[in-house]
């Protein structure tokens, strides 16, 4: 019977880069600048490292997995280089992770990077997906795939649709406004609900400020078991509650049934993730989120996706407050993909860096001031109908 | 053995544009157009051509059963997409043929499509069916008069033994060396001599010669004459050349100048198939090809042709309009102008012939699977369905799904993407009977649809590739009153 991974791993150390437009810097820089903070959070030397994962999902620093053990001159460990789309990021925690929980290794550590203003594109840059896909696949983008949830939770639940477009802005305001407080963030100046609601359309109904930044950045994650943690001194200490995947089996573009409404993965991976976690009411027990907020519409549907709000209230809940700073379960403290930026390889450890800070009380200026019990974190790689997702839940103790 | 026109079918795209409009772009430089001015032409979508739209009047065309009586597939015009690829192969793979039918492309003459037609009836006596179909989408230089008289349109015929809707009574042809108009292997727009040269030496002179001939060989009178179907580039002339001949004035196919243009090789089959929609049990037909000589055949409209409606009648077609006003467009949709496209436009994507060979059916034909297992359909098919059956490998049976309705299920308008017409529009489309995709709209009337609206498919262009290949796909418009078609 597996017993899955919690309690097993402590999180020694993290860092993140700045995320943005970093015209200064390349890959193995932003790299070097993530692990940095990590390294010298961890408190050991980097040639105690026994293995690295590598998150990258472009193209910007060479093949493989060597360009992280060449940014850091770690010689002659093993690294391996993982890529789940959006994903990326937790992807490559879940190697450390379970390298730890094994036994295999005392000492791991996630780096996800991406480098994607060298690509001259505005948005995320085009590329092939296969000859197939190519073949047989719509004329799509990012944007356009979660777009579309929009249309599907609108003709599902039957709300107006000023009322979405509405919800769509705050939930884009509040995340301007909370990024406001992060010295790291990508995007830092506040939006009014006129200027999200009346910005010009990407795809419909998704207007320029429901989609997130596309930034440059890296984060890093150094994991070990919680008892030499606590031989090394560590007082207090973050572990895994739960990290779980789920990826479509197809079941969305192919079968039956789903009506574009919600994200099928997500509810998969949530359930999973809270029994390993041993959380009942995921709404009581869960204090703090940060969520794949690619687009404003993939964050409300994801509130229900999560058990945060009831079916069809998200978008409710969202213009209530409830997901706002001073909210009941702040979402996006840090900024979120929206305003933090969205590095897709470094993504997912930068949801669980924030969460990380909060539940150690270091998040300076944005830090929450209730007790948090639990952070979650929620990453999606793909498009609503075809993708993984993977959601990590770490806690004190 | 009975054998004649068994079945027809036409497709006008849905843009029409004014003439005025180009009239009011470019008579600054060359006034005589203004005198064109009149109607307005059909014109193909960006992602429209010849193949495209012979694929639509062919699918038009079919019956609901006899797909599999079909020979042989004859695609005629003078654009054809490919120089060296079979355009007709393409086509038998888009109408689900079987692999053993004989494909050919015909060219070289605006006459192709009459000399096409009188090859499949000769056929058809010796037992062969022959799907036949005529399109054309011609190029013109901006600011020409060939550009306000073209339209783009297709045509197709279903010719072989059987009860004839419309039978044979004779055919005859002329070849001359008669250069009206020529264009060169690598050329993009065609050449044209002076009119009244064509009109009296060609069209006055040449025609009327043939068809007295060919009436003559048939034994009958030129009164005896129900409808000339015979319409030039040039407007008018079919009036003249029915007094000439003393084929009565009544007689005179109504000419789709003001309503279509001159739509080239199509034109004659179109004009016929848009006959035979009003055409009574009896009449006779004269129709007439030009193009290096020409080609008279006089047809006998049986009674079987009586309330026989094909799937897209071409009067709904010419209801199915959308009015283009903007010059600049239509010259970018039909590559006489060259816009700033932007970095996502560069993105080139090769469609492997190996891939494309080993799942033609699925990407040419629509077809996709049903399990059976579940009876569960899904598009594409694959190894083990999607729909659980203890994922047992290979009980997925072709499914064809191009003339299924379907219904939105996901709607969106991305103005991200690179389009030729933005926004890109797309959305996840569930057939009745089950099946879904992601497909491309197009033919949008407005770049917006709801959830649970009616769509049906089209054979259309995906992307050019920057080698010059192109990629066919299938796309989802919405049904309306004047497109319904059939349900299997």
């Amino acid at each position: 019977m597996a017993s899955g991974i919690r309690d097993k791993v402590a999180i020694l150390g993290m860092g993140c880069s700045r995320f943005g437009e970093r015209w200064d810097t390349d890959g193995p820089s932003l790299i070097v600048e993530a692990f940095q903070e990590a390294i010298a959070d961890a408190g050991i030397d980097p040639g105690e490292l026994q293995a690295g994962w590598f998150g990258h999902a472009g193209n910007a620093v060479g093949p493989g997995a060597v360009p992280l053990a060449l940014a850091l001159r770690l010689h002659n460990i093993p690294v391996t280089r993982v890529e789940n789309a959006c994903a990326t990021g937790t992807e490559a925690l879940r190697g450390a992770a379970y390298a730890v929980a094994s036994g295999a290794c005392d000492f791991a550590f996630a780096l996800g990077v991406e480098k994607l203003k060298d690509s001259g594109y505005g948005g995320l840059p085009g590329g092939s997906r296969g000859p197939f896909y190519d073949a047989t696949n719509a004329n799509m983008t990012a944007p356009g795939t979660f777009a579309q949830l929009a249309s599907g939770y609108r003709a599902r639940h039957g709300m107006a649709a000023d009322d979405l477009k509405r919800a769509m802005a705050h939930v884009s305001v509040k995340s301007h406004a909370n990024a406001t407080l992060n010295p790291k963030a990508h995007l830092r100046t506040p939006i009014t609900m006129e200027q999200a609601v009346n910005a010009p359309l990407v795809a419909a109904p998704l207007g320029l400020f429901d989609c997130c930044g596309v930034s440059d950045g890296a984060a890093c994650a150094i994991v070990t078991r919680p008892e030499i943690a606590r031989a090394l001194g560590k007082k207090d200490i973050v572990t895994i509650k739960a990290l779980q995947l789920a990826a479509t089996g197809g079941w969305e573009a192919q079968g039956a049934g789903w009506d574009y409404s919600y994200v099928p993965t997500t509810r998969a991976a949530a359930a999973r993730a809270y029994r390993e976690a041993g959380i009942s009411d995921p709404a009581r027990d869960i204090g703090l989120t940060e969520v794949h907020d690619c687009f404003s519409i993939t964050e409300l549907v994801t509130m229900e996706d999560l058990g945060l709000s009831k079916d069809g209230a998200a978008w409710r809940d969202v213009l209530d407050g409830r997901f706002d700073a001073d909210g009941q379960i702040p979402c996006q403290i840090d900024g979120g993909l929206k305003c933090f930026g969205h590095p897709i390889g470094a993504t997912g450890i930068r949801m669980v860096y924030e969460n990380y800070l909060q539940l150690l009380g270091r998040a300076g200026e944005r830090q929450v001031s209730k007790d948090i019990g639990f952070a979650l974190s929620h990453n999606l790689g793909g498009a609503p109908f075809h993708n993984i997702c993977s959601i990590a839940i770490v806690g004190r103790g | 053995m009975m054998a004649g026109i068994l079945s027809y079918g036409s497709y006008l795209p849905m843009r029409r544009l004014p003439r005025q409009v180009i009239a009011d772009a470019t008579s600054w430089f060359n006034g005589a157009l203004s005198g064109l001015g009149r109607g307005e032409r059909s014109v193909a979508n960006w992602d429209e051509d010849t193949l495209t739209m012979a694929v639509e009047a062919c699918r038009n065309c079919l019956p609901e059963a006899g797909r599999d009586a079909i020979g042989q597939l004859v695609l005629a015009s003078t654009t054809l997409p490919f120089a060296d690829r079979q355009n007709a192969g393409i086509a038998k793979e888009a109408l689900l043929l079987s692999d053993r039918t004989h494909t050919l492309d015909i060219t070289g003459s605006q006459r192709v499509g009459t000399s096409g037609l009188i090859a499949a009836l000769e056929a058809a006596v010796s037992g062969k069916t022959t799907l036949l179909a005529a399109a054309d989408r011609r190029h013109a230089s901006a600011a020409s008069a060939a550009q306000m008289i073209n339209g783009d349109a297709g045509a197709a015929l279903l010719v072989g033994p059987g009860e004839p809707l419309a039978e044979l009574v004779c055919a005859r042809s002329m070849s001359v060396d008669f250069v009206d108009r020529f264009r060169a292997s690598d050329a993009r727009h065609d050449y044209e001599w002076e009119g009244r040269w064509i009109r009296e030496e060609g069209y006055m002179s040449l025609v009327t010669q043939l068809v007295t001939e060919t009436l003559g060989e048939a034994g009958l009178r030129a009164e005896e004459v129900d409808h000339l179907l015979f319409e030039t580039p040039m407007p008018g002339v079919e009036a003249r050349l029915a007094k000439a001949l003393g084929i009565r004035a009544g007689a005179v196919a109504r000419p789709l100048f003001l309503e279509v243009g001159y739509t080239g090789c199509a034109h004659p089959l179109l004009q016929l198939a848009a006959t035979l929609e009003r055409a009574t049990a009896g009449e006779v037909i004269c129709l007439v090809g030009f193009g290096q000589g020409c080609d008279v055949l006089l047809l006998r409209v049986t009674a079987a042709n009586d309330g026989r409606k094909p799937a897209a009648r071409f009067q709904d077609q010419l209801a199915r309009r959308k009015v283009e006003t903007n010059y600049t467009r239509f010259l970018y949709f039909s590559g006489e102008l060259e816009f700033e496209e932007g970095m996502r436009a560069e993105l080139d994507i090769k469609t492997p012939p190996s891939m494309l060979y080993r799942d033609r059916k699925t990407i040419l034909g629509l077809v996709g699977g049903k399990c059976r297992e579940t009876g569960v359909v899904q598009y594409p098919r694959s190894d083990v369905s999607v729909a659980g059956n203890a994922r047992t490998r290979g009980t997925q049976e072709d499914y064809p799904l191009a003339d299924r309705i379907a219904r939105v299920r996901s709607f969106t308008a991305d103005y991200l993407a690179y389009s030729p017409d933005p926004p890109s529009c797309y959305g996840i489309v569930e057939f009745e009977g089950g099946g879904r995709m992601i497909a491309d709209f197009t033919d949008l009337p407005e770049p917006s649809l709801e959830v649970g609206q009616a769509v049906r498919m089209v054979f259309r262009l995906k992307r050019t590739d920057q080698r010059g290949f192109r990629h066919y796909f299938w796309k989802a418009v919405p049904v309306t009153d004047q497109n319904t078609r059939r349900q299997d």
